[in-house]
């Protein structure tokens, strides 16, 4: 037994008690055999994408920008803004989030390497990368551990205890949605925690803070200030600085939309702090395997998405170039037919649907939502208002009511819902 | 006087004052990039670029080697005949550097050439030889290297072997040009008495021999070929039979390590000065290994036989790096703690904390010998 059998997934089944301890570890063997072929064999066409992608990007933003000096025209207006939100995306996803994990550091640029490279975000490259590489891809779906779960705002399973203030949870995430490059500023700075331990006169901390009020005041400066001036000549002063927050809020949307979708829909599964001691290197596969969520669609939908799309292959192969996702996808969901695993994959708008969903039924106590029909509306509206305004004791009590509830709806639905779940 | 000058000087002060604003607005609207990532996409060679360069042309000179003419950027500084560039050229997708002899003297074209040829196995060699395109963009560095002549001496020998030609055609050129009417004689060569001594494994295989054979033929230049194929292998020691009037002359050389060697022990005891330049350093051999650990944390194996610079490309650790063979200083980041052993002559360095303090060392040319700490 692993450890990642003995505690696997919170929740209530074990989506890989099927699996042995060898299976992981072959899982793991052929998974490596999929990396090397991609390593095998990258090279100048692949250095000859990144390139040209790169160049497309500078351009589109060059040009979006030169457009939106005449923004006071609102065709004009419109295409730049256009043009820019779809270069600030690029910037973050394909180029920005691909190159800061080094998955292009083989080319020995020094202009397109993870250690030099800067993107277009409020958060500066060296502070994500450490909570983003090291930590969410480290810890991916650990609850507790995992920062991107919920960016620490958010109750991302049953197992955490509800609590009233979770009944906020959907306006949080969509302010977060929308000022998301500052979002992750603040949990790259992790800074919930230093003000609930007020460590803000920490050095270390204020140094970093200082680094990222330096990037925030910068890319202000460019967006709001330098490019709305140089578009006054011809009286586009105000539409060209609202053209610059719509892009950022554009690219904000975006970006946290896509990266909801690869670890928040239903059917991905979340592990405890324990769940990972002594994991092996099969193990940590099979979790990157579980705890991801794919959006299937066109190739435009992948490059915009930084082929964060394939998130499940990203998260297994995260220095693997994002051009190559895509070829080893069918390698990668064959495997998980082999091996009977769930591999998830929706289009975008059921996927991000399915994400929003489980944020507002983990806003709600749990099992409320499920047990909630029109007909029993008011009283559960009643329990829910208790539940919220009451103490910890009601709030046992209703939720032990609610928990009773949804067991006998289930045993009174069709016997297929029990053989799905099991 | 003051009145004419002082609001020129003032103006040109203005110039400047409104030069820096400009930048700095520019800086303001393209961070987090700078300025110079989109003007690199409209003029790449433009003068406060990089400095990179335009393969333009490219010839076969034998079966394996070939010369490739490269337009420089804007502020190529010009070099002297018998220096070499660094390139950095991408290879299957990766950028590597090498060092390359200018094979012209500076041309009337702005232009810059080399002459490459492919070793077994070479990376960048065969791949410049055999694969390389006009219009690839380059990486270069100003030109280096010492392998220059004087103007105090006007009796020369030149001791070449295989592509060891490459910088020694590169003064000839300049000395002797040859146009459609034959070699020019210049007076700046007017008095020079020049022997050239050529090693090659047979005629064919052998680069610029054609020129050499036709600057002989000119008079300019007294040619002895030697190629392994038809008169064995060149003892060096015979070189005081080929050259009887050796004594009389400065020696440049350049090719295989073991030539030089045998040539510089040769000279040594015949107390004549000697003047050489090397493609390929040779070694010792390795010693023990370490391990190799950055200042982001990350440490590598290194084994006691490999530069640490090949370690660290390896991994994919952006590495500074130019000639790969310990003469430039290209490649020198400081280390804070532990040895290196010098590839080359098995020397020791190590640094000790508090005692020695940081030292520089060149990663080419040094392997780890135990655990190093660089400040890189
Ligand atoms: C100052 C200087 C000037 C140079 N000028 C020229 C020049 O004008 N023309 C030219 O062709 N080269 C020149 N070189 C050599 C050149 O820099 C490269 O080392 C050479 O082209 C081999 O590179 P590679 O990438 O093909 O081989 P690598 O991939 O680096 O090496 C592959 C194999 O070839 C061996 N090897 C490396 N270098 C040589 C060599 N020179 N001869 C034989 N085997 C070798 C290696 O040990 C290895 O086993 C010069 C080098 C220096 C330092
Ligand atoms: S690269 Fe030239 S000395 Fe090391």
């Amino acid at each position: 037994m692993t450890t990642i059998q003995k505690k696997p997934a919170t929740g209530e089944r074990n989506p890989i008690a099927h699996l042995t301890e060898a299976d992981i570890e072959a899982i793991g063997v052929e998974l490596d055999a999929i990396r090397q072929s991609v390593l095998d064999d990258r090279g100048a066409s692949d250095a000859a994408y990144i390139r040209r992608l790169i160049a497309t990007q500078r351009h589109l933003e060059l040009g979006s920008r030169v457009v939106l000096l005449f923004s006071a025209f609102p065709p004009a207006w419109v295409l730049g803004t256009t043009g820019l939100s779809i270069a600030k995306i690029l910037d973050n996803m394909e180029i920005g989030h691909n190159i800061l994990h080094g998955q292009w550091d083989w080319m020995r640029d020094p202009k397109i390497h993870s250690s030099t490279w800067e993107w277009d975000n409020a958060t500066p490259a060296a502070q994500w990368k450490h909570s983003h590489n090291e930590v969410h891809h480290t810890y991916t779906n650990v609850v507790g551990k995992d920062n991107d779960l919920g960016y620490g705002i958010m109750r991302v399973d049953e197992e955490q205890r509800w609590h009233p203030f979770h009944l906020g949870q959907p306006l949080w995430n969509f302010i977060n949605a929308c000022l998301f490059e500052y979002g992750i500023a603040a949990y790259d700075l992790d800074l919930g925690a230093t003000i609930k331990k007020k460590q803000h006169q920490d050095p270390a901390f204020r140094a970093q803070a200082g680094q990222v009020l330096r990037k925030i005041r910068k890319q202000a400066t460019k967006d709001y200030l330098v490019h709305p001036l140089l578009s006054l000549p011809t009286g586009s002063f105000l539409p060209t600085l609202a053209a610059n927050a719509t892009a950022n809020v554009v690219r904000n949307l975006w970006s946290h939309s896509i990266i909801m979708c690869g670890h928040f829909p239903e059917g991905v599964e979340t592990f405890e702090k324990r769940s990972i001691e002594g994991e092996t290197k099969g193990d940590w596969y099979v979790r990157q395997m579980l705890g991801s969520a794919n959006i299937s669609g066109s190739k435009f939908l992948h490059l915009m998405s930084g082929n964060l799309s394939h998130q499940i292959e990203h998260h297994l192969f995260p220095d693997l170039p994002s051009n190559r996702y895509a070829e080893v996808a069918p390698k990668v969901q064959a495997l998980f037919e082999k091996y009977d695993l769930a591999y998830c994959a929706r289009p975008l708008v059921p996927q991000v649907y399915s994400a929003w969903h489980k944020v507002v039924r983990l806003s709600l106590p749990n099992d409320w939502l499920a047990t909630t029909t029109p007909k029993n509306l008011p009283s559960q509206l009643k329990t829910l208002y208790a539940m919220a305004t009451k103490g910890p004791k009601v709030r046992r009590a209703a939720q032990a009511r609610l928990t009773q509830l949804a067991r006998r709806q289930a045993a009174a639905s069709a016997p297929t819902e029990v053989s799905a779940a099991a | 006087m003051t009145t004419t000058v002082e609001p020129s000087a003032a103006a040109a002060h203005r110039g400047g004052r409104l030069r820096d604003r400009a930048m700095r607005v520019a800086e303001a609207a393209t961070t987090p990039l700078v300025p110079a990532d989109f003007l690199d996409l409209f003029a790449p060679l433009r003068s406060g670029a990089e400095l990179r360069g335009r393969i333009e042309e490219i010839h076969p000179e034998t079966a394996d080697a070939a010369t490739v003419v490269i337009r420089p950027g804007a502020d190529w500084a010009g070099h002297v005949p018998g220096q070499y560039v660094r390139i950095g050229i991408d290879v299957d997708g990766v950028r590597q550097w090498r060092a390359y002899s200018l094979t012209h003297g500076p041309r009337a074209d702005g232009r810059i050439s080399i002459t490459v040829k492919a070793v077994p196995d070479g990376v960048v060699s065969n791949h410049i030889v055999h694969q390389a395109r006009p219009g690839t963009l380059v990486h270069l560095t100003q030109a280096e290297g010492e392998f220059v002549l004087a103007t105090d001496h006007d009796r020369l020998l030149f001791v070449t072997a295989g592509s060891g030609i490459t910088p020694v055609i590169g003064m000839l050129r300049n000395l002797f040009p040859s146009t459609d009417d034959g070699v020019l004689r210049l007076p700046r060569s007017a008095g020079l008495d020049i022997v050239v001594v050529h090693v090659a494994p047979s005629h064919p295989h052998s680069i610029f021999i054609r020129d050499l054979e036709a600057l002989d033929a000119a008079g300019v230049i007294t040619l002895i070929a030697r190629y392994d194929d038809e008169h064995g292998v060149l003892d060096i020691n015979d070189i005081d039979h080929l050259v009887p009037d050796l004594a009389s002359r400065r020696t440049f050389a350049c090719g295989p390590a073991g030539l030089l060697d045998a040539l510089a022990a040769h000279h040594d005891a015949a107390g004549l000065e000697l003047v050489v330049e090397q493609f390929r350093a040779s070694r010792v051999e390795p010693g023990e290994g370490g391990t190799v650990t950055f200042a982001d944390g990350r440490t590598l194996e290194a084994d006691g036989a490999t530069p640490i610079l090949d370690v660290a490309e390896s991994a994919d650790v952006l590495m500074p790096s130019g000639c790969r063979m310990g003469i430039c200083m290209g490649c020198v980041i400081p280390l804070k703690e532990g040895a290196v052993r010098d590839l080359r002559n098995g020397a020791i360095t190590s640094v000790v904390p508090g005692e020695t303090g940081v030292l520089k060392v060149q990663t080419c040319i040094n392997a780890a010998a135990g655990d190093c700490h660089f400040d890189h």
